[in-house]
């Protein structure tokens, strides 16, 4: 029985994100350097160094295991709320340190957004769901015209705008996703951080939630986690690709980055053997 | 190229399936459901009979006069008004006190607490342990703290306060139980949307549990409406003819109806039967309440 292979050069032929010089032009907003997590002195990630730029998509690709979704919850201090989770290294946002310890995790989270894996709609109206982020953080304002311009910008508007008091329960997994991405627009974020945005979604809804980023990407930057090499080929400018350093001694793994480059490299010349095994099938 | 290989079982020996072990099993099956029906019978059976027999003996005394007369020590005179006023004082305010106090801590351990510190798992171990604490022992504690100790008195405040205490475990644990019930995924997505902890269990987690823990906390009412045994220790006197208050002498129904049933006059029995009718009602209609609740606000996460 033959393994499906993915072929690497169909893989190639859709990546058309901006080249390396270009993304390297724009704004520094995330500057991470040695970062290591562990839970409970378990090392799940160590030693990333890494780069991300304004106004462009950067995707985190690799293997069960090997700590891409334990990395983007670092970016908003999501690790936090995990007891004996510890975050050790530098992440700089514009610059400033966002593990100092005069730095308030609430107000890092106001300014970069998450959307996760699984559709996570509150059990509210879907006005209700928009509208919590502005309402929790008091802003100024018509609520009615933030929430509909939140709507509008995850394409969700024309489809629920009768609707609005309806309960978000009873929207499609795909509709519920980009609720989800209008709630964390609402609150006029930096930074989109994505975990598997589409991985619980039909491939009709993947497409429109892909869409999205291209346009989202116009004003704000994005970090998206995927398992799926063609969608990091689709929507990314820059992919770093994760693995699993086994330890000889004792067995145990933890996750490292290998390689960070512009996509259409990554997936055309990755310097990296592993990198290449992993893009073309051959490992994962 | 890997090739994977479906792993097989080779020396499994399937069953015998001939007409003897055939019908064999349908047997058991027809046997099985004979004792699950039996035994729906007997707890189902129990409480029509006693439904039945409580209406048929107290239909005779259930009237207004019930209701709304003064205790006599005549039988055809005597009413329960004192008695079930008292008892919807009692309710309201443990009602009142439990809530509170059961829906803050259960709010603490599930939210707050550090269940990696010593004194957390203690109070969680102690909070399961004092609901299996018979409902006698918080009457004595109640006689010798609340109405001696802190000299409360025997009155309807007192008898409110041990209540509490015999239902406040149960309102705690049903608390934690609809707060677990929420799903981490939401606290996740408030958080991420830059709500503090505060603005997360405020806005989030309580009014996703709140139907949970009205359920439980009308369950528990139920069981404070219908106890007597502690209400007999803090002195729920039983002859009361007059309307109770907060600070006054009072009797509940429960205590009302035990004294009833001590009465030698036949027809003070007749009494007691009716009284227990109005003691269903009011228990069986709470739980109604709390059934209602929980299939209406039943959510799909």
């Amino acid at each position: 029985m033959e393994a499906p292979r993915i072929d690497s050069g169909r893989i190639a032929e859709v990546a058309h994100g901006l080249d390396r010089a270009e993304v390297e032009r724009r704004e520094k907003v995330f500057s991470v350097s040695d970062l290591s997590v562990a839970y409970h002195g378990n090392v799940a990630l160590d030693g990333v160094d890494l780069e991300v730029h304004k106004n462009t998509v950067t995707a985190f690709i690799g293997p069960s295991g090997c700590g891409k979704s334990t990395f983007i919850r670092c970016f908003n201090r999501m690790n936090d709320l995990i007891p004996g989770a510890k975050v050790s290294g530098n992440v700089l946002y514009h610059g400033e340190d966002l593990y100092a310890r005069d730095v308030d995790a609430v107000e890092i989270r106001r300014r970069i957004g998450m959307v996760f894996q699984k559709p996570n709609p509150f059990p509210k109206s879907i006005y209700d769901n928009v509208a919590f982020g502005p309402r929790v953080l008091g802003m100024k304002g018509s609520l009615d015209d933030r929430v509909e311009q939140a709507l509008r910008q995850a394409a969700l508007w024309d489809e629920v705008k009768d609707r609005l008091k309806d309960g978000a329960l009873g929207l499609s997994g795909g509709q519920q996703q980009r609720l989800c991405i209008a709630r964390a627009l609402a609150v006029n974020p930096d930074v989109i951080l994505m975990d598997e945005p589409a991985s619980a979604l039909d491939p009709i809804s993947t497409t429109r939630i892909e869409d999205l980023m291209h346009e989202l990407k116009r004003r704000y930057t994005i970090i998206i986690v995927t398992h799926n090499m063609q969608q990091a080929a689709r929507v990314a400018d820059m992919t770093a690709f994760f693995s699993v350093l086994v330890n000889e001694e004792g067995g145990r793994r933890h996750g490292i980055l290998v390689e960070y480059d512009s996509t259409t490299k990554i997936f055309t010349t990755p310097s990296d053997k592993r990198t290449e095994d992993y893009v073309t099938g051959r490992f994962g | 190229m890997t090739v994977i290989e479906p792993h097989v079982e080779r020396d499994h020996v399937p069953a015998p399936d001939d007409a003897t072990t055939r019908q064999g099993r349908a047997w058991k099956n027809r046997l099985f459901k004979l004792a699950m029906l039996f035994c729906m019978f007997v707890a189902f059976g129990t409480l029509a009979v006693l439904l039945v027999d409580t209406l048929v003996t107290g239909w005779p005394a259930l009237s207004s006069q019930l209701l709304t007369g003064l205790p006599s020590t005549v039988a055809g005179e005597a009413g329960a008004r004192p008695a079930i006023l008292a008892t919807l004082y009692l309710g309201a305010l443990v009602l009142l006190f439990s809530v509170p106090i059961g829906v803050l801590t259960a709010i603490y351990l599930e939210e707050y607490a550090n269940r990696e510190r010593w004194w957390n798992r203690a109070i969680e171990v102690n909070i399961q342990n004092l609901a299996a604490v018979p409902a006698i022992v918080y009457g004595i504690l109640g006689l010798a703290f609340i109405v001696r100790g802190i000299g409360v008195g025997r009155v309807v405040l007192a008898g409110g306060l041990i209540l509490t205490l015999v239902v406040l475990p149960t309102v705690v644990v049903a608390s934690r139980e609809a707060i677990r019930s929420v799903p981490d995924s939401i606290r996740q997505g408030a958080f991420a949307l830059g709500a503090t902890k505060w603005q997360v269990v405020w806005r989030q987690v309580l009014p996703a549990a709140i139907p949970g823990m009205a359920t439980g906390a009308i369950l528990a009412l139920s069981r404070a409406v219908g106890e007597t045994a502690p209400l007999i220790m803090v002195g729920a006197i039983t002859y009361v003819a007059f309307n109770p208050t907060l600070m006054g002498p009072y009797t509940a129904l429960p205590v009302q109806i035990y004294n009833w049933t001590k009465q030698p006059d036949a027809d003070f029995q007749v009494l007691a039967a009716a009284g227990a009718v109005v003691l269903l009602v009011i228990v069986l209609s709470m739980n109604a309440v709390a059934i209602v609740l929980r299939n209406r606000y039943r959510r799909q996460w």
